[in-house]
C-alpha cells in the first residue's frame, strides 16, 4: 500500500459511500424504471387504503379550524388559469353562462346554473389542505355539499365512482384535461362540498373558479379545480391513461388518504 | 465487571471460543430492518425534495417562516448557488445542499444530492411508492422483533439494564469516551449505555418516527379528529418525522462505529451466523 498516495480518510469514506450508494442507486432507479417492479411497489396500496379505511373508519371526519389558524392566503397550485376560449369567455360575464352538469350513471341527468348552485343549502368548513409535495394551508371553504347533488341526480346502483372533469388543459393546444375521481363513500361524505367560496369571497380563477372539489381527507391534487361536469361511472378504465386522474396516470395513488 | 453470566464457569476460562449471540430470528429482523430503513431514508430524501422546507404548526403557511429552507439560487457569480436557511440563519450550502450533484454529477437545484436519494433525480411519485412499500415492511418487521423480545425474554435478559448498571452508568460514560470496552466474559453482555440506546431507538424514535408519518396522512388524521395538533399540527409532525430520521441514522453511524472498533469482523459474523468469539486474554477490564 502506498501510504504517501493515500487520500485523506474522510475523502476516502465519502468516495467509499458515493460508489456504493451509486451502485445501489443505479440498481434502484433501473427498478423505478422497469416495468414490473412499480406495481410490486404499488401492491400494497389497496392494503394501506384497506387498513387506513378501517383504523380511522370511512365516516371520520377532518379536523376543521379556527378562523385564527387560517393561512394569511391560499397558495395556488397547480393550474393558475385554464386560459381556454370557452373559459375566458365564463370568467368575462362572471359564469353567467357556466352549467354543472351531472350525468352517467344517474337517474336524473341534471346542469346547474352557478345560482341555482348557491341557491341550495350550503356548507362552511375551514379545513387543512394538504399537499402531496409535503406543505399544508389552511382555508375556509363554502359550498354544496356534494351529497345534496347526489340526491337530486340519483346515482344508479351499478355507479360506484363520481368522475370530475375539468376545464384547465394540461396538455399543449388545449389537450389533456384535468379530471379526477372519488368513490361514493367520500362522495356522501358530509365534508365533501363543491367549494363556490374561498375565505367569504368568490372563489378566485387562481383556486379553480366557478367550482372545486373539496375532497377533506385525501391530499390535494384530488380537489379537482374548476369543475365543468361530473360523470357517475362503475369503472373509470376507459377515462384517459384509465388510472381514475390526471395524476394518477402520472404514477400517483388514486387513494391519496396518505 | 461480574462474570456471573458466564455459563459454568469452575475452572479458568478457555481463552478463545465462540458463542451463540444472535439468534436467527433477531439477525433475520436486524437486515430486513437494514434494507427497509434505508430505502425508508432515502425515498424520504426525495420526498423531502418536493417541498424542502420544515415548519411548525398546524399548516406551512401561518405567518411564521421555516425552522429549515434549502433552496438555490443564483449567486453573484452567475452560477447557481444552494442556500440552507436554519432558524434564520443563511448559509451557502453549494455542492451539498440545494444545489447538489446530479446522477451526471453535474450540479444542479435538488435540496438533497442524487446519491442520497431514491429515486436519484426528482421523482415523487415513486419515492413515495417506495416508501409506502418499505414502511410496510418496516412496520410489520418492527412489531414482530418487539413481540418476539417480548416473548423470548430478549428484552428483559439482554436488553433491559439492572439497576446496578444504571447506577454505573458513570463509568461507562467515561469507559466509552475513552473508546474502552469490555473484553472477555464481559463482553457477552451488552454495557448499560448500548442497552439505553437500543431501547430509545425501539421504543421512542421508531414509534416516533412511525406515528409522525401517520401524522402527515389527512385519512389517520381523522382517526381522533385533531390529534396531530397535541405534537403541535401537521407540519410540526412533518418536522418531528424528519429530524428523528436523521436521529435514526446518526444512531447508525455510532452503532457502525461501535461494530467497526470493537472487532469489525467478530461483530458482523454474530449477526450472519450468530456466532461470537470471546477471547480471554487473562485479564479482564475492572
Amino acid at each position: 500500500m502506498k501510504l504517501e498516495r493515500r487520500p485523506p480518510r474522510r475523502k476516502f469514506f465519502t468516495r467509499t459511500a458515493a460508489v456504493t450508494s451509486a451502485v445501489l442507486l443505479g440498481g434502484c432507479d433501473s427498478l423505478s424504471r422497469s416495468e414490473w417492479f412499480p406495481k410490486v411497489l404499488n401492491s400494497v396500496s389497496g392494503i394501506t387504503e384497506s387498513v387506513a379505511k378501517a383504523v380511522a373508519g370511512r365516516k371520520s371526519m377532518a379536523e376543521e379550524f379556527a378562523e385564527a389558524d387560517r393561512s394569511p392566503t391560499f397558495r395556488s397550485n397547480g393550474s393558475d388559469d385554464p386560459g381556454t376560449p370557452e373559459y375566458e369567455g365564463w370568467v368575462a360575464t362572471g359564469f353567467k353562462g357556466y352549467k354543472l352538469s351531472i350525468g352517467g350513471m344517474v337517474a336524473q341527468p341534471r346542469a346547474f346554473t352557478m345560482d341555482e348552485l348557491r341557491a341550495m343549502p350550503a356548507r362552511t368548513q375551514i379545513t387543512r389542505h394538504d399537499c402531496v409535495e409535503g406543505w399544508s394551508a389552511i382555508a375556509k371553504w363554502k359550498g354544496v355539499p356534494l351529497a345534496s347533488l347526489l340526491a337530486a341526480v340519483q346515482p344508479k346502483p351499478e355507479a360506484r365512482y363520481a368522475v370530475f372533469y375539468c376545464a384547465d388543459p394540461m396538455g399543449a393546444n388545449n389537450t389533456d384535461f384535468y379530471y379526477e375521481s372519488i368513490d361514493l363513500d367520500d362522495a356522501v361524505h358530509p365534508q365533501t362540498i363543491l367549494a363556490y367560496d374561498l375565505n367569504d369571497a368568490a372563489l378566485p380563477v387562481a383556486n379553480g373558479a366557478p367550482l372545486r372539489l373539496r375532497v377533506e381527507r385525501q391530499l390535494g391534487y384530488k380537489h379537482a379545480k374548476y369543475i365543468t361536469s361530473i360523470e357517475f361511472v362503475d369503472s373509470f378504465a376507459r377515462i384517459a391513461g384509465g388510472k381514475g386522474g390526471y395524476w394518477e396516470d402520472q404514477g400517483y395513488q388514486w387513494w391519496a388518504g396518505i | 465487571m461480574s462474570l456471573a453470566a458466564a455459563p459454568a464457569l469452575t475452572d479458568a476460562p478457555p481463552r478463545s471460543y465462540l458463542y451463540y449471540r444472535h439468534k436467527l430470528p433477531v439477525r433475520v429482523m436486524h437486515w430486513i430492518n437494514v434494507i427497509a430503513f434505508t430505502v425508508l431514508f432515502m425515498s424520504g430524501l426525495q420526498i423531502f425534495n418536493a417541498h424542502p422546507a420544515l415548519n411548525w404548526g398546524k399548516s406551512s403557511y401561518n405567518g411564521k417562516p421555516p425552522l429549515l429552507e434549502i433552496g438555490a439560487r443564483m449567486g453573484a457569480n452567475g452560477e447557481p448557488q444552494g442556500v440552507t436557511r436554519v432558524l434564520g440563519a443563511e448559509f451557502d450550502t453549494t455542492g451539498f445542499l440545494g444545489v447538489t450533484h446530479g446522477a451526471n454529477g453535474q450540479l444542479q437545484p435538488s435540496a438533497f444530492p442524487s446519491w442520497m436519494m431514491i429515486p436519484g433525480s426528482q421523482w415523487l411519485s415513486m419515492a413515495r411508492s417506495w416508501h409506502f412499500f418499505f414502511a410496510w415492511i418496516f412496520v410489520v418487521n418492527g412489531i414482530l422483533f418487539v413481540l418476539y423480545t417480548i416473548f423470548s425474554r430478549h428484552l428483559t435478559r439482554d436488553l433491559a439494564p439492572s439497576g446496578g448498571e444504571l447506577r454505573g452508568i458513570g463509568a461507562s460514560i467515561r469507559e466509552h469516551l475513552r473508546f474502552k470496552h469490555a473484553t472477555g466474559e464481559a463482553a457477552r453482555e451488552y454495557n448499560v449505555l448500548q442497552k439505553l440506546a437500543y431501547l430509545v431507538v425501539i421504543f421512542g424514535l421508531l414509534p416516533a418516527v412511525i406515528l409522525m408519518g401517520f401524522g402527515m396522512s389527512p385519512w389517520f388524521n381523522a382517526a381522533i379528529t385533531g390529534w396531530v395538533d397535541w405534537v403541535g399540527g401537521r407540519q410540526s409532525a412533518r418536522t418531528i418525522h424528519f429530524i428523528v430520521a436523521w436521529m435514526l441514522v446518526a444512531f447508525v453511524f455510532i452503532h457502525v462505529f461501535q461494530v467497526i472498533i470493537t472487532g469489525v469482523w467478530n461483530n458482523l459474523r454474530s449477526m450472519i451466523t450468530g456466532r461470537y468469539r470471546i477471547t480471554n486474554e487473562g485479564h479482564h477490564e475492572a
